[in-house]
């Protein structure tokens, strides 16, 4: 599973559902044996940020672990929880809260504005989704009257004037090299892929066409 | 049955000895430096006379004439070739001649260590070594890191700098790991030792950027100031402007671990006046730009920590920006690299015309991907050292295996620590790099799923290595292709790495796992597990079958008392046993107390337990001279 398998998601519908079916499912081991309670889930890093993912499976299996014997996909990761809480362990893994805390900040691209004399950069692991990644942008150039299409949701995020400002798409260089419009995949897909941001004017923008709102992500 | 067990007089020497073979401890978690150059042992010094007025309190003027007895001849030669023994093993085992060689050996031993600083009281290490020149301490057991022990333990470096204070002007060097130190505690030792040369302090806290200062400003002789994975308050001082402007005898510094900003004209300007500056580790507040500048200044340094290694914001866009490249070129010593604390990926070419001189490279701070590390690790042929983050996937790893023929030390981290997550390495990496790298001595790796056939590879593959710690993250994962115990592949390590000292299991394990450490581990000394046995018997194979165990620190596992108690011949022999949320009752460890009056029984209670809880939370002890610490805080009893 490599996050390049993204890229051929974007003809698709990239909605959350879609984007799981899509995903390599991951099941138990013996779970051709016919297991119950086996729950298929995408386990694409960090996408598990949606709590309500059940991960429970039966719990006989947990304390008898002779079941475990048996043939199981090549790749199938094993999901097995012990019977406790699926609550997270204190200390668990082993990693120090230093080394824990230095990777929050780990995702830096540099961000572009066309007419603006200095780059910045922004850590896109801060954010969670799409809009709270354009009200930053949004923040960070307060100083300009501009306001950025935001094609997710069709409207405009904040300066409903488009006359006065000057109005800006975002858009980000993948890993391809390819310039792509934000909002096309899931996020988290996004954060992996994309190496910088352009907020490019409007009227610049001839090669970007709009996108329709039925293909529009609707997720995050 | 329970033998009333009395320590022998030697145990007390035993708490001085170092139980690494090498100069640096194993367990040492710091960022990667050549194994040649280490920041221990100075030298120890070599004098004409033994017993000629030496520094400090010791045999110097006496007052009234005594003819010297028949032995003081041999005891003066004694001393004499004894200043040439370093290694601590032999010292203590010279200590334990007769009286006489007792008495010279501790008037000759210049380093003292310490591996548990609640094992002596800093009186009675001060009154018998009188002529220290550098002490190393460590304080809390390791699991503390990991959020498993309440703040405000213990292990102050306080009564150990106030006791030194007093006995050893001469000091030269301090080393702490785990330890609290104080701002005050910084600046009695500033204004005790006039001659301090070294501070090194790994994982302590406790102190801030005042306490800095004040030794920036005071130690005028200070050559190392290592401050590594330690935590650092913010007290606003800058405290890098109290370096005196007239020139330092710095020959390294390293604060990449202090998260507060830094006047960067204050740290230029101490670059430009530290002639012998060698190993500088700077903090993610230094931008790429700025580093150019510092390496521009100090072309000559072999180890750099690169900070942040991304621009500051006010980069004006189409500039084309210094030439890091050349930069990096000239600086023709580097052989040890780190940093890159918030890299953006564009910036990590520049580090290539180093790349072949690189015997250590840690990125385990980089979010890089394969695709990012391929180019750069295909020209490190020398690299001995490698820390990297997962998110290199098990592609980047097979890159590392194919070209980093000399690698000694492998740490792979997780990017990102949770449990129920794919996770981008796996046992096809622990393959390749034990198919690749030959040499391997030590490997620390975290992963998500693994299969006992890497394991065995590596175990056959590696027959060099000292050092094999596996964190499956799931808890009592199988291996995910058989669904079997993760037994076997531990079993062979034991049974194929001929050398292995330290071992850390993850995974699903039984008993037998166990079993196999205790048939095959004879040489283990340290031990780490978590969510792993099935009884007993587990804890009782090893206790039983590893003579050589000194610290055993468990989690999660079920051993209870039956096991506790089969380890009561050897527990005068290890540094610490620490157990948490294992079957232990407080009857099981009153027993022990009982029994080994030498033995200092910590039982911790967190919080949300109740007293009448059947079992207790946390199991420490560690053998002792002293009895019960006094500085006890509430939630530990000591039994």
């Amino acid at each position: 599973m490599s996050p390049e398998d993204g890229s051929n998601l974007l003809e698709s519908d990239a909605a959350s559902v879609s984007f799981k079916e899509t995903e390599l499912t991951l099941g138990l081991p013996g779970e051709s044996r016919g297991l119950a309670l086996v729950e298929k889930t995408s386990g694409k890093r960090g996408f598990l940020e949606t709590v309500d993912l059940n991960l429970g499976r039966s719990s006989n299996v947990a304390s008898d672990h002779n079941k475990y014997s048996g043939e199981s996909e090549a790749d199938v990761p094993n999901m097995a929880k012990p019977p406790a809480a699926k609550a997270q362990v204190v200390g668990w893994p082993p990693v120090r809260a230093y080394r824990k805390n230095a990777m929050k900040g780990c995702k830096y691209v540099k961000v572009a504005v066309d007419g603006a004399p200095y780059l910045r950069k922004v850590d896109l692991e801060m954010h969670n989704s799409y809009q709270q990644l354009l009200n930053a942008l949004q923040d960070m150039f307060s100083c300009s009257s501009f306001t950025i299409r935001n094609y997710l949701n069709e409207r405009t995020v904040m300066n409903q004037d488009v006359n006065n400002g000057v109005e800006y798409v975002p858009i980000y260089e993948d890993k391809d090299g390819d310039w792509m419009m934000l909002g096309d995949v899931p996020w988290k897909m996004f954060v992996e892929s994309c190496k910088r941001l352009r907020l490019m004017k409007s009227s610049e923008a001839t090669g970007f066409a709009p996108r329709t709102p039925s293909k529009c992500s609707s997720s995050n | 049955m329970i033998t009333n067990k009395k320590p022998r007089s030697s145990d007390s020497d035993s708490i001085y000895m170092r139980d690494d073979r090498t100069e640096m401890s194993v367990d040492d978690d710091r960022s990667p430096s050549p194994n040649s150059i280490t920041h221990d042992s100075s030298p120890t010094r070599t004098y004409n006379t033994g017993s000629g007025p030496g520094p400090g309190p010791g045999s110097s003027s006496v007052p009234e004439y005594l003819a010297p007895y028949p032995d003081q001849v041999l005891e003066n030669v004694l001393e004499n070739v004894l200043w040439f023994l370093t290694s601590r093993k032999d010292r203590n085992a010279a200590s334990l001649v007769c009286r006489s060689w007792y008495r010279v050996e501790a008037l000759t031993r210049s380093d003292l260590f310490i591996g548990n600083c609640y094992a002596v009281s800093p009186k009675r290490a001060t009154s018998r070594f009188t002529r220290i020149r550098s002490v190393t301490l460590k304080g809390r057991p390791r699991f503390a890191d990991f959020n498993l022990m309440p703040p405000n333990w213990g292990a102050h470096f306080a009564p150990w700098v106030s006791a030194m204070a007093m006995t050893y002007p001469w000091l030269e060097k301090v080393h702490l790991k785990r330890m609290s130190v104080t701002d005050d505690d910084l600046a009695l030792l500033a204004e005790s030792f006039l001659g301090f040369k070294e501070l090194v302090l790994v994982c302590c806290d406790g102190f801030g950027t005042s306490g800095l200062a004040i030794v920036a400003s005071r130690c005028r002789q200070l050559k190392v100031l290592d401050l590594i994975e330690s935590e650092v308050s913010d007290d606003e001082v800058d405290w890098i402007s109290y370096f005196p402007d007239t020139g330092t005898c710095l020959e390294s510094l390293s604060f990449d671990c202090v998260e507060c900003p830094i006047d960067f004209d204050a740290l230029e300007r101490l670059v430009a006046n530290s002639p012998s500056l060698m190993k500088l580790r700077l903090n993610r507040h230094v931008s790429i730009g700025q580093l150019h500048r510092l390496m521009v200044q100090a072309p000559h340094l072999t180890h750099l920590g690169t900070g942040s290694f991304s621009p500051s914001e006010d980069v004006a866009q189409g500039e084309q920006g210094p030439d890091y490249v050349s930069a990096f070129a000239a600086c023709k010593s580097i052989v040890c690299l780190s940093g890159f604390r918030e890299i953006i990926p564009d910036y990590l070419p520049a580090i290539n015309p180093v790349c072949a001189n690189l015997t250590s490279l840690n990125f385990s701070y980089a979010n890089v991907s394969a695709e990012h590390l391929k180019p750069i690790i295909c020209n490190c042929h020398n690299l001995q050292i490698f820390w990297v983050l997962d998110s290199i996937c098990d592609e980047g790893l097979q890159a590392v295996a194919a070209t980093c023929k000399e690698l000694r030390e492998l740490r792979v981290f997780p990017f990102d620590a949770r449990e129920d997550i794919e996770g981008p390495v796996s046992e096809v990496g622990l393959q390749a790099v034990s198919e690749g790298c030959r040499k391997l001595q030590s490997i620390l790796y975290f992963c998500q799923r693994m299969t006992n056939a890497a394991v065995v590879a590596m175990s056959k593959n590696c027959p060099d290595l000292v050092v094999f710690r596996l964190c499956i993250m799931g808890r009592q994962r199988p291996d995910h292709v058989t669904g079997e115990p993760m037994d076997e592949g531990f079993g062979a390590i034991v049974m194929n790495c001929k050398k292995l000292t330290r071992l850390a299991v993850s995974g699903l394990l039984t008993d037998r796992a166990f079993a196999y450490i205790g048939k095959y581990g004879k040489i283990v000394r340290t031990l780490s597990v978590a969510f792993a046995g099935d009884s007993d018997m587990g804890l009782k194979y090893v206790l039983e079958g590893c003579p050589r165990l000194q610290k055993l620190e468990i989690r999660d596992s079920p051993f209870g008392d039956a096991a506790l108690l089969s380890g009561l011949h050897h527990y005068y022999n290890m540094r610490f046993l620490w157990m948490s949320a294992c079957k232990l009752s407080h009857q099981g460890c009153q027993q022990i107390a009982q029994a080994l009056p030498r033995l200092v029984v910590e039982v911790i209670k967190h919080e949300d337990t109740l007293d009448m809880d059947e079992y207790v939370d946390t199991l420490y002890m560690y053998r002792s001279l002293e009895g019960s610490r006094d500085d006890v805080p509430r939630f530990v009893s000591i039994l």
